[in-house]
C-alpha cells in the first residue's frame, strides 16, 4: 500500500515545498519565533495565496476538496520546516468543526475568511484537571437571549494569543465529565470579560490560560453533543499532527545520517561504528513504519471508515513513540551540538515533544486504542 | 536502603544530617538551583562547608581534607544528595584540586589549594573542543613555548559555568609531532588573561550553563604547567576517573521520584486507567534505583575493604543517567498539558507560567537532562569501556 499522488496532489506538495524552501529556512523561522508576535502574518498570507487554507475544505464551502490527504501533504512539509503558524488550529480544528457541525450561516460567515487568510482561530477544550479527557468540562454556558454566556477557565490553549476567534467547549447540562451536555461555542477572542494570560511553549509557539466571566458565545453544532464533535475533530487533528511528526522525523533522520558521515572521532567517521549504524537503522525503520501508518490513517480519514477513531489513537500512539525514539537518538548522536539552541535538531526534538502532548500522549492513546478494541 | 553503619558512623550520619538541616541557606532552595542562582548564591553553601572543614571530602588531611574514611565520605555524599543540597564547585574541588595536590609543584599547591577550598577561585574545565568530544586525545589547542611563557591558541567548548570562572584548566597540545596522547600538557590559565573570550551557548531548555572559550595568543607563565610537559594525558585520565564516581545520583533520583509520585497523585485520578500506567512505570524506575543503590553500596563496602572498584564508575554513569532521564520524562508526561509550557531564561517573576508550581520546571528538566547521556564520556563510550575493561572484548 503506497499512496500514488494525483497530479493535483503532486502540485500541492511541490508548491508548498518551494515556498518553504524559499521563505522558511531555519534562520527565517528563528526570526519569526523571536518576533514580538511570535508568528508571521506575512507567511500566513503567503500560505493563503498559495491556496493551502482552501485545500482541505469541500467545494461546497469554497474549498478545493482536497480533504485529509491534502492536509497530510501540507503538514508533512510544515513538519520538515518547523512551521509555527496556526494552520492546525485554524484550518484543521476550527475549520473542520465549522464545516462539519456549523449552520449554513456560520459556514458562510466564517470559512471564507479562514480560506482568505484573514482570520486565525484556536480551540479551547482543556481545563485544569481535565488532562486529555474531552468530556471533562466544568466551564458553563447559560442561555441568554439568542446567545449564551460562558463562565470558566480554559488551560493551555495553543495559538490563543494569535487568534481572532475561539471555539470553546462548555457545559450546557450534566455534571463534570458526563459525556453528554457539553456544547461548543464560537467566541470572539477580544470579547469583554475574556482574559488571556499568554506564555511560550517548548516548541517556540504561544499559548494561553483563558478565563471567561459571562462571555458571549454563539452555539456551534447541536446542543449537548459537543463531545462527539470534538472526538471527530481530534481524529482529524491527529491526522495532521502525525503527518507533521513524520515530516520532522524525516528531517531528523537525514540530518543525523549526514552528521554521522562527517563527524570524526577516534580517527573514523562516527557512522562507521556498528553500534551507531544499528541505531540509525532502527531510526530508519521507525520512520518507515510511522510514514506507512500515517498514510493508512489519512486514507481512512478521507474515506470516513468505521473504526476511524480507534485507528486515530493507534496512529497517535505508535507514531508518538516512534517520534520520541528518533528525536532522542538524533540528539544523542549529535552529541553536545544536539543540545544547543543553535542547531535545528533540538528544535525538532521539542516540536515532537509538543505534538506528543497535544490531544493526549502516546500512553493515553495506547490505552484508548486497547479499550475501544475491548468494547467492539 | 542503608549501609550497616558502626555506631561512630551512625553518629557521624546524624551529625551531617542535622548540620544540613540547620545551615543550608534557604535562598538556595529555588525551583531549579542549577540555573536560577547567581554566582554569589551558588557559593553560599560552599563557604559554609569550608568553614566547617567539610568542603573537600576526597582530599587528604594535609591539604585541607577532613580525613574521613571511605564509609564516612559515602555517608556524607548520601546525606547531602538526599537533602538536595547544591554540590560545592565540582570543577574546583573534585577535579582540579586533586590534580594539583597529586601532580602539582609545592608552589602550585600553596597558591591554588587554599583558594579552591575557600571558593575564592572558581574553576572551569577546558577539555572538549569542537573536534574533540568523546575523543579527547585529539585536542588541537596549541601551546607554544616562548621564553618563560606559553602562547596558547585554540577553542574550548561545552565549558560549564565559564561565565563565572576565575581560572580554567586546559588540555593543550605542546608536541604536535607526537602521538595524540603523548603530546598533551595540562595548563592552568587565568581567565582574566588578555585573549580569553567567553561566548554563551544557550541549550534547548533555554538556559545558559555552557560556553565556548576562545584562546587567542594567551600568554601563560610556564609555572602554570602541571607536572611534566607532554604528560597531560595521564593527569586528565586521573581527573576523568573522579568525574564519574558520583554519577549514580541515587539521592537526586530518589528526590525526583518522590516529587513525581506527588505530581501523579495530584494530577491523575485514581479511577483513570492512566493512573495504573503511571504507578507501574514509577515502580519500574524505583526498582532500577534500588538495584543501582544496592550496587553502589556493594562497591562502597568493597572499597572500604581495599578492593579496587575498576570501571564501576562507567556502570554508575550509564544507569544513573538513564534512570534520571526516565524520571524527568515521566514527570514531563505527568503534568499533562502544562508540559507544553516552559520558563523563560533568565528566570523572572514577571514571566507568567501556567499550572501548579510543581510543574514549572518539568519541561526544562526534561530537555536539559538529554545532556546526561552525552557529557562526561557519552554512554556509548562508557559501554565501550566496560566491554574492554570488564568483559575483555
Amino acid at each position: 500500500m503506497d499512496i500514488q499522488f494525483t497530479e493535483e496532489q503532486e502540485l500541492l506538495r511541490s508548491s508548498v515545498q518551494r515556498l518553504l524552501r524559499d521563505q522558511y529556512d531555519f534562520d527565517a523561522r528563528r526570526k519569526i519565533v523571536a518576533s514580538e508576535e511570535g508568528f508571521s502574518r506575512k507567511q500566513w498570507e503567503a500560505f493563503a495565496e498559495l491556496g493551502l487554507f482552501a485545500a482541505p475544505f469541500s467545494e461546497d464551502v469554497g474549498g478545493l476538496g482536497g480533504g485529509p490527504l491534502s492536509t497530510m501533504i501540507i503538514m508533512q512539509e510544515f513538519g520538515r520546516h518547523l512551521v509555527v503558524e496556526p494552520f492546525v488550529e485554524t484550518v484543521v480544528l476550527a475549520g473542520g468543526l465549522l464545516e462539519h457541525t456549523g449552520s449554513e450561516e456560520q459556514k458562510q460567515g466564517f470559512i471564507p475568511d479562514i480560506i482568505a487568510g484573514m482570520k486565525t482561530w484556536a480551540l479551547a477544550w482543556s481545563e485544569k484537571g481535565s488532562r486529555f479527557d474531552l468530556a471533562n468540562v466544568a466551564t458553563t454556558a447559560l442561555h441568554q437571549g439568542k446567545d449564551y454566556v460562558l463562565s470558566g477557565e480554559k488551560t493551555a490553549v495553543i495559538a490563543a494569543p494569535w487568534a481572532d476567534y475561539l471555539i470553546v467547549s462548555a457545559r450546557t447540562s450534566g455534571h463534570r465529565d458526563d459525556r453528554s451536555g457539553v456544547s461548543l461555542f464560537v467566541v470572539d477572542r477580544r470579547a469583554a470579560n475574556l482574559d488571556l494570560q499568554s506564555f511560550k511553549t517548548i516548541d517556540g509557539r504561544r499559548a494561553a490560560e483563558i478565563s471567561l466571566r459571562n462571555v458571549r458565545g454563539q452555539l456551534l453544532g447541536k446542543k449537548g453533543e459537543g463531545v462527539g464533535a470534538l472526538e471527530a475533530c481530534r481524529d482529524r487533528a491527529v491526522g495532521a499532527l502525525c503527518a507533521e511528526a513524520v515530516g520532522a522525523m524525516a528531517e531528523l533522520n537525514s540530518a543525523t545520517l549526514e552528521y554521522s558521515k562527517t563527524r570524526k572521532q577516534f580517527g573514523s567517521t562516527i557512522g562507521s561504528f556498528q553500534v551507531l549504524q544499528h541505531r540509525m537503522v532502527d531510526m530508519f525503520i521507525a520512520h518507515q513504519e510511522a510514514l506507512s501508518l500515517m498514510q493508512h490513517f489519512s486514507l481512512s480519514l478521507g474515506a470516513n471508515e468505521a473504526g476511524l477513531s480507534r485507528l486515530a489513537s493507534g496512529a497517535k500512539s505508535k507514531i508518538g513513540y516512534a517520534g520520541r525514539f528518533i528525536a532522542d537518538q538524533a540528539v544523542q548522536l549529535h552529541g553536545g551540538m544536539g543540545m544547543t539552541n543553535e542547531l535545528n535538531v533540538g528544535h525538532y526534538f521539542k516540536r515532537i515533544s509538543s505534538i506528543n502532548i497535544q490531544f493526549g500522549d502516546p500512553a493515553f492513546h495506547l490505552l484508548r486504542f486497547a479499550q475501544l478494541d475491548a468494547a467492539a | 536502603m542503608e549501609l550497616n553503619l558502626s555506631s561512630e558512623d551512625a553518629a557521624f550520619r546524624d551529625e551531617v544530617r542535622s548540620f544540613i538541616a540547620a545551615n543550608y541557606p534557604p535562598e538556595m532552595r529555588v525551583a531549579n538551583p542549577e540555573t536560577d542562582l547567581t554566582k554569589e548564591q551558588m557559593l553560599l553553601w560552599h563557604r559554609i562547608l569550608h568553614k566547617k572543614g567539610w568542603i573537600a571530602p576526597l582530599w587528604p588531611k594535609e591539604y585541607g581534607g577532613p580525613g574521613w574514611s571511605i564509609t564516612q565520605r559515602f555517608v556524607f555524599e548520601q546525606e547531602t544528595s538526599r537533602a538536595g543540597t547544591l554540590p560545592p564547585l565540582a570543577f574546583s574541588v573534585t577535579m582540579v584540586g586533586p590534580v594539583i595536590y597529586t601532580f602539582g609543584s609545592d608552589a602550585q599547591k600553596q597558591k591554588f589549594l587554599p583558594r579552591i577550598l575557600s571558593g575564592e577561585d572558581w574553576w572551569c574545565q577546558g577539555y572538549s573542543e569542537p573536534g574533540s568530544g568523546s575523543d579527547l586525545a585529539t585536542v588541537r589547542t596549541k601551546a607554544v613555548r616562548d621564553g618563560d611563557h606559553y602562547i596558547v591558541n585554540g577553542h574550548k567548548t561545552w565549558t560549564t559555568l565559564a561565565q563565572h570562572a576565575d581560572w580554567i584548566f586546559c588540555l593543550v597540545r605542546t608536541d604536535p609531532a607526537a602521538k595524540p596522547q603523548s603530546g598533551i600538557s595540562f595548563l592552568l590559565i587565568d581567565m582574566k588573561s588578555p585573549g580569553v573570550t567567553v561566548r554563551p551557548i544557550i541549550t534547548i531548555d533555554g538556559s545558559h550553563e555552557v560556553n565556548d572559550v576562545f584562546l587567542e595568543d594567551v600568554r601563560v607563565p610556564v609555572e602554570n604547567l602541571i607536572g611534566e610537559e607532554n604528560k597531560g594525558w595521564t593527569y586528565a585520565k586521573f581527573l576523568l576517573g573522579n568525574e564519574r564516581t558520583s554519577m549514580a545520583g541515587i539521592g537526586r533520583s530518589t528526590r525526583y521520584l518522590n516529587k513525581l509520585k506527588q505530581i501523579v497523585k495530584a494530577e491523575i485520578r485514581d479511577g483513570d486507567p492512566a493512573h495504573l500506567e503511571f504507578i507501574r512505570d514509577i515502580a519500574r524506575v524505583e526498582l532500577d534505583v534500588l538495584a543501582l543503590e544496592a550496587t553502589e553500596l556493594r562497591v562502597v563496602a568493597q572499597m572500604a575493604r581495599g578492593i579496587d572498584p575498576g570501571p564501576a564508575a562507567s556502570l554508575f554513569k550509564i544507569r544513573g543517567t538513564e534512570i534520571f532521564q526516565n524520571i524527568t520524562e515521566l514527570t514531563h508526561r505527568a503534568v499533562g498539558n502544562y508540559g507544553l509550557a516552559i520558563r523563560e531564561h533568565p528566570v523572572s517573576a514577571n514571566h507568567f507560567m501556567p499550572g501548579p508550581d510543581y510543574g514549572h520546571t518539568a519541561s526544562e528538566k526534561y530537555l536539559n537532562s538529554r545532556k546526561l547521556s552525552i557529557y562526561g564520556g557519552s554512554n556509548e563510550i562508557q559501554r565501550n569501556i566496560i566491554a574492554k575493561a570488564v568483559l575483555g572484548l
